[in-house]
Parts: structure tokens; sequence; C-alpha cells
């Protein structure tokens, strides 16, 4: 009362020093009226409108209106059973008959009816908390209502954003956990700039007797519940609520706006869409915006607006980035992208080829028995190839391919190689140093970067390089260790192909 | 004036109720309680509550019961309840004083103002429970007095609130608990007689602010023991209503004074 007060002293006090006529340029006619509030734009205008209300994932259209309205919301709350996941069941406490509850869209500085309608077939008393509401308890004192009644209050929508709304009924925690929560959007007058696609996205954690997916009808555990121990983590209400032929759908090229919320009771979300990056978000529902986000995060009880262009078609996954929620609890929906492929912008798989990683298991034990060889003074040339085989596979063949063969015009090849045959020092000289520039083997120009393979010791160089000599028609012979350690002391400069 | 009225319909009643089997109560011996809402003297402290030995109704009233009320009680017949004391909703499913003895005349009666289940009370010598005396009654499992820290006796109350109210009630009748009383749980709500009372209970001299249990987390802080969520929801749909409310599953039973004790 007392910070109200102050701030409608505060906004007539800006009022004088001229800063309101920017506000209130849009509603040029009430100037006189002079509003406390920035976003009060004086009484409604016009004839009483109905808002139209939609079950997720819709959106309501946009409002394309310039004045403050008298607007109606009739929303009446539902308990009934539906599917949580296949053959699961569980009984829903919804606002409107969906989870989430129906998305609600008015613009800034309208009045709000606002008419709560506990359906006479229900068992509980409910209400509702609009974080969009300036007012205590956000309408829920207001609005407290016994099974077969109806509760009316209004509130004037005085902050743009997109807010949570939920039931705060004793205990909340349990009315929101099954289900009783939604999103208000509150348009800014201007409105929002065109999008191809709006939609609806809320979050939620459930809690149920049974494991997860586990079948037939299942109750509420409050003690999973205080525990936070979730068993479903779900976008809208059930597994599969947005999967399959319920996805969402948008064309390449067009843009997509995503009203996400979280009504929680107990978990924030680390919102991301796999393979996109958001354009722009309006993070925490706030006026800000971040541009270029992978992922946001979303407070129990919040929302953000999350706006990207679609450019490569394809399925792009929903996720709590909290991954296990996504795969084990049941967080996964998906927007499906159709349209032409753009392989400037992703080209789709382009190479399959083995990657062991360096000393991939079991690759080892010919490099062990070799050790042990040379430890012993018995290491044999078949020791020495076979060492360099296995060597050769983790580190050499993912650019000079197993086969020797190399990629022509971009990775050398090693079989019947006249560089490499040519100077057997200058090739010892090749894994120790890397090479650079250009070079021509067996008549194909190269001109290219190798690094230096500072991570082989001169056993496993001298195995590679006699595994390679005798190997892929090349012409024999045999590398020992001491000839590495002798070649590693002339000289650290890189191999430059220039000099030769 | 009500009152003297009903007196004198005394004999019409015993007339009227002689085909419907007697109210059958038992007694409760009251006691030592710890109630969900605090009974301290100050807000939100906890303190034990005594109750004063009672006799409860082992069932909630039948539809059998209320019809031969309302034969002998026509102001409370639906159409003739003034609307201060029954909302439009009043006996809208039945029963009728005309109605013929049915298949569901075992099932409890619902759809029944604060002030008609007062009424039916009264006139059969007896008043709607207090939240104490109902809390203390539901308290009870089979085998035991108190079994409120069993979690098999919280599961059964949320089982039943899991079930949509749509569903045809059962007749009254459930298995009796140690006391002999049946059906305080999984059947219906229950009027008592002070539910309007029941966010200041403890603290009405303190001025305590009856908004409390009503949203958000205040609820919880107030309660003396968070398990007893399910007792809570109960009270929350009870402090919900006003007397001349009527809903679907909102049924009653009731009380009086246990011989020798003071009214």
């Amino acid at each position: 009362m007392g910070l109200q007060s102050f701030r409608g002293a505060l906004h007539r006090t800006r009022a004088f020093l001229g800063l309101a006529a920017v506000a209130f340029a849009t509603a040029p006619a009430l100037a006189a009226n002079a509003p406390a509030h920035a976003g009060d734009f004086g009484p409604p205008r016009g004839q009483t409108i109905h808002a139209v209300l939609t079950s997720p994932p819709l959106v309501p259209p946009p409002i394309h209106r310039d004045y403050p309205a008298h607007v109606i919301v009739d929303l009446e709350v539902v308990e009934k059973q539906m599917q949580i996941s296949e053959g699961v069941n569980y009984t829903f406490w919804t606002f409107g008959g969906t989870v989430p509850g129906s998305f609600i869209r008015v613009r800034q500085g309208d009045t709000v009816e606002f008419h709560l309608k506990n359906d006479p077939g229900n068992k509980m008393a409910h209400n509702i908390d609009l974080h969009g509401v300036t007012g205590p308890g956000g309408g829920a004192a207001s609005s407290f209502t016994a099974p077969g009644h109806e509760s009316k209050f209004t509130f004037k929508a005085l902050n743009e954003g997109i807010y949570v709304y939920h039931c705060a009924t004793a205990p909340v925690g349990m009315h929101i956990a099954n289900g009783m929560y939604g999103l208000i959007l509150v348009e800014p007058p201007q409105g929002m700039p065109k999008v191809d696609h709006e939609y609806y996205v809320m979050q939620g954690d459930f809690y149920t007797g049974g494991k997860y997916r586990e079948k037939g009808d299942q109750p509420f555990d409050m003690e999973k519940a205080i525990d936070e121990r979730p068993t479903y983590v779900l976008f809208n209400g059930a597994e599969g609520a947005l999967t399959g032929d319920k996805a969402l759908k948008a064309k390449v090229g067009e843009t997509v706006r995503l009203f996400v919320g979280n009504g929680g009771p107990n978990l924030v979300s680390s919102f991301h869409v796999i393979g996109a990056i958001f354009d722009e978000v309006r993070f925490e529902g706030g006026t800000n915006i971040q541009k270029n986000v992978q992922t946001t995060l979303i407070p129990a009880g919040g929302a953000a607006i999350a706006k990207f262009r679609t450019r490569v078609p394809g399925s792009y996954v929903m996720v709590d980035h909290s991954i296990f929620r996504a795969f084990n609890k049941g967080a996964l929906a998906i927007l499906k992208v159709e349209g032409q492929e753009d392989k400037t912008i992703y080209s789709g798989k382009e190479l399959d080829s083995v990657y062991l990683g360096d000393r991939a298991r079991p690759n080892l034990d010919a490099v062990a028995r070799a050790t042990d060889a040379a430890r012993q003074g018995t290491l044999s040339l078949q020791d020495q190839v076979k060492a360099g085989e296995a060597l050769f596979t983790g580190t050499c063949s993912v650019c000079h391919q197993a086969t020797g063969a190399g990629i022509p015009g971009v990775f050398p090849p090693l079989a019947k190689s006249d560089y490499l045959a040519a100077d057997l020092q200058r090739s010892i000289g090749i894994p120790l140093r890397g090479l650079t520039g250009k070079i021509t083997v067996n008549g194909t120009a190269y001109d290219s970067v190798m690094p230096p393979m500072s991570q082989l010791n001169d056993d496993e160089v001298a195995n590679i390089l006699t595994f390679v000599l005798n190997s892929w028609g090349n012409p024999g012979g045999r590398v020992s260790a001491d000839d590495v350690k002798k070649a590693r002391g002339q000289g650290t400069a890189p191999v430059a192909a220039a000099a030769h | 004036m009500r009152r003297a009225r009903s007196r004198a319909l005394a004999i019409a009643l015993a007339t009227a109720c002689a085909s419907a089997p007697a109210a059958d109560y038992v007694r409760l011996p009251g006691g030592e309680f710890a109630s969900v809402l605090p009974q301290g003297a100050t807000p939100g402290s906890s303190a034990v509550a005594r109750i004063a030995p009672f006799e409860l109704r082992t069932t909630p009233v039948t539809r059998a019961e209320f019809r031969a009320f309302l034969v002998a009680h026509p102001e409370w017949r639906r159409g003739q309840a003034p609307a201060v004391f029954a909302d439009a909703a009043y006996l809208a499913d039945g029963p009728a004083a005309d109605d013929r003895p049915g298949a569901a005349d075992a099932r409890p009666v619902t759809g029944v103002s604060w002030f008609a289940a007062q009424a039916f009370c009264e006139a059969e010598g007896g008043r709607l429970p207090t939240w104490l005396e109902w809390e203390v009654a539901a308290a009870a499992d089979a085998t035991r007095a108190d079994a409120r820290s069993d979690p098999a006796w919280r599961q059964r109350i949320l089982a039943w609130y899991a079930q949509p109210a749509t569903a045809t009630l059962r007749d009254v009748g459930g298995p009796p608990d140690m006391h002999g009383v049946r059906d305080l749980h999984g059947l219906v709500w229950e009027w008592v007689d002070d539910f309007n009372a029941l966010f200041v209970a403890g603290d009405s001299r303190t001025q305590g602010d009856p908004d409390t249990l009503r949203f958000c987390g205040a609820g919880a802080i107030s309660m003396a023991d968070r398990d007893n969520y399910a007792v809570l929801m109960r009270i929350a749909l009870l402090s919900s209503l006003s007397a001349p409310d009527t809903l679907r599953a909102l049924g009653f039973r009731c009380a009086r004074p246990a011989p020798g004790e003071a009214r």
C-alpha cells in the first residue's frame, strides 16, 4: 500500500518531467488523465472482448489492437484422468482440461475480468495466482473457489511479458505437481514482431507412486515430491505430447517463436533445442533480449520467449539439457522442419571412417610385445611390423588411410610412395618434425600440413616406419630406435618441403 | 423460532423415521490430541488439544435418512428452503420427500448445505461434529486410535483424492475402524460445525491472518505436521465453502455429547 502510493507519487513526478509523454505516445487521448503507472493506458475502451484461449501447443492469434480494452477470461478447472505415458493413467488437475492450462493472451493496459470456474464434478477447491497480476497473491486470495462455484476478480495488466499462472491452494506443491499451471502473455502495446509460427511448450515434473513407465493408475507421491525426485519430467504434461504426429511443425526459412514455461513444482529447466541456436531469447520472460543462445535457463515458475529461424530440414529435439531428464524421464519434444536441404549450411555425413583413437585396445598387445623384445634384445622385423601396424592404425591411418593410399590431393599416399623411398633419412624426420608445404608424391602435388608426432617415442617411430617400409609394395627395410634417436638429434626445425 | 417448530414436529419425525433404521452412534473417548491445525495460544504455535468424550454416527447420513427428514420437515425440501440457507444446487440430485425407496437409498446424501445438515442433526438430537472431533475420529484405523504416522493411512486418503468426483458414490458401510466408525475417509467430504473457523482456529484471539492457508507456501508454515497435507486438503476444501453452499461430494454425519458429558 505504502509502496504503491510511493510509486504513484514517483510516476506523477515523472509525468511532470515530461517523461510520461513518451510512454503514453500510443494513447494520446488519455494524456489528460495521466495514469499513475507506465503500463496503465487509462480506462478500458471499445467493446468488451472475450479472450480466445487455446490448448497447448497452440497460441492465440496476435492482438492487433491499439487501445486498452475490457477483456473477459473464462477459465474452468477440470480434474480428470489422462495418460501421463503410454498405458499409465494419472489424475491431473487442470486449467481448461489440459496440462499446461489454456494459453491466455491480453494486451498491456487491458482490464482483465477473470472468471475462475470450478467444475461441479471436481473434488477440490482451487484458485489461481497469475504472475502477471499486480496485487496480493496474484489473484489467489480473490479466486478461492469450491467445486461447482465461480469466482470473479479484475486486474489491470500493467507489465508486458510472458507470465506463469498456477493454482495456489494448499498444499500448493501438490496442486502444481498435478498440472495446475499455464502461461499468460501480456503483449506490448505495439504488438510483437510477426513470425511464421508461435508455439506453447511448458515443462513440469511429476511424482507417481510407481516407477517411470509403470503401467496402470498411478497416484501422486508426496514423499518423492518433497525429496524432489520426479518420476517424470515432461513437456506439455505427457510423454509423447509433442512427438510423432503431434510434433511441432515448421518449414525451412520460417521463423518460430516458442513460449516456453516451467511449471515446476521443483526443477529448473535447461531448455535446449538440439541442432538449433536461438537467434533471440527474452530470458526469464523479461524485456532484455539475449542473442545466439544455445541453452536458456527457465526457473520453476518462470518462462522465456525463444525465437529462431529454421534453416535446415530435419527433426529438432527439444530437451531439458539436464539430460537424464530427457532420455530417462520423458523431457523430449520434436520440432519437425520440412523443406529443401542447404548443403552449404549443413552437409549431412561426408565421411565415415574408422577412428580408434591413440593406442586403442587391443592394439596395445603387439606394441607391448615389441617393447619387451627390444628390452631383451630379441626384437625381430616381424615384431616391429606388427607393433608398427597397430600404432599406424591408431595414429596415421586417419589421414593416410588404412590402405596407405592417402586421399589424392589432400593426404599423400604412403603405399608405393616415390617420395618415401627416395630419402629414408628424410622420411624418418617427417614423423618427428612434421611436414609443411608443397611436395609431389607419385606425380600428384600436395600442399598441406602434417604436425610433428611428438607423442611417439623412438621405438614407436621406428616400428611405424618399419611397418610402412614393409607394406603395400614398398621396398622393405628396417628402421631402428637408434636411427630415430640420431635423426631426432639432427636439428629441430620442421621438415620444410621447400628445402627439397 | 425454528427450533421451537422442530420440537413441535418431534412426534411427526418419530413417526416418519419409524421405517428407517435408528441412527447408530458410538462413543469416542476424545482426550489429548495433536491437531494438524496449530492449537497454541499464539499464531502458528502447536499445543495439544483436549477433546471431551463424544458420540459419533458410525456412518454418514444416507439418502433414505435424509428423505425421512424431508417428510417431517417440509421447510427443508428443495425449493422450500430459503436461498440464504441453501444454494441453487441444494439437493439437485435428490432425494425428494416423495421419492419411492430405491437402490440409491443407502448412498450418502450430498448436495446438502451446512444449515440443512445442522437442522438434520438437531432433529436427531445431535449436532455437527467439531473439526477437532472429526479429526480425532479420522485419525484412527482398524487397530489404532492414531494411525496418522503410518504411510498406509495417508495413502488411503490420497487414493480417494485421485478418483474423479464424477463416479457414482457407493453405499455407506465401509470397513469399521477401532471405534466402529465407518467411511470417514474414501467416500465423501463431511461438514463440520466450525468449518468456517478453521483458518483461525487456535489464534482467533490474536487476529491472525485468516487467509494464511489460502495461497502459496504460507499454509505450509503454519502447519503443525507437514506429513498431514492429506488432512490439510480437507481443511482447504471446507474453508472454501460458505454455509449455504452444496457440493456433489459433500455430505455429513452427526455427533452428540457422550452421556454424562456437558453439552
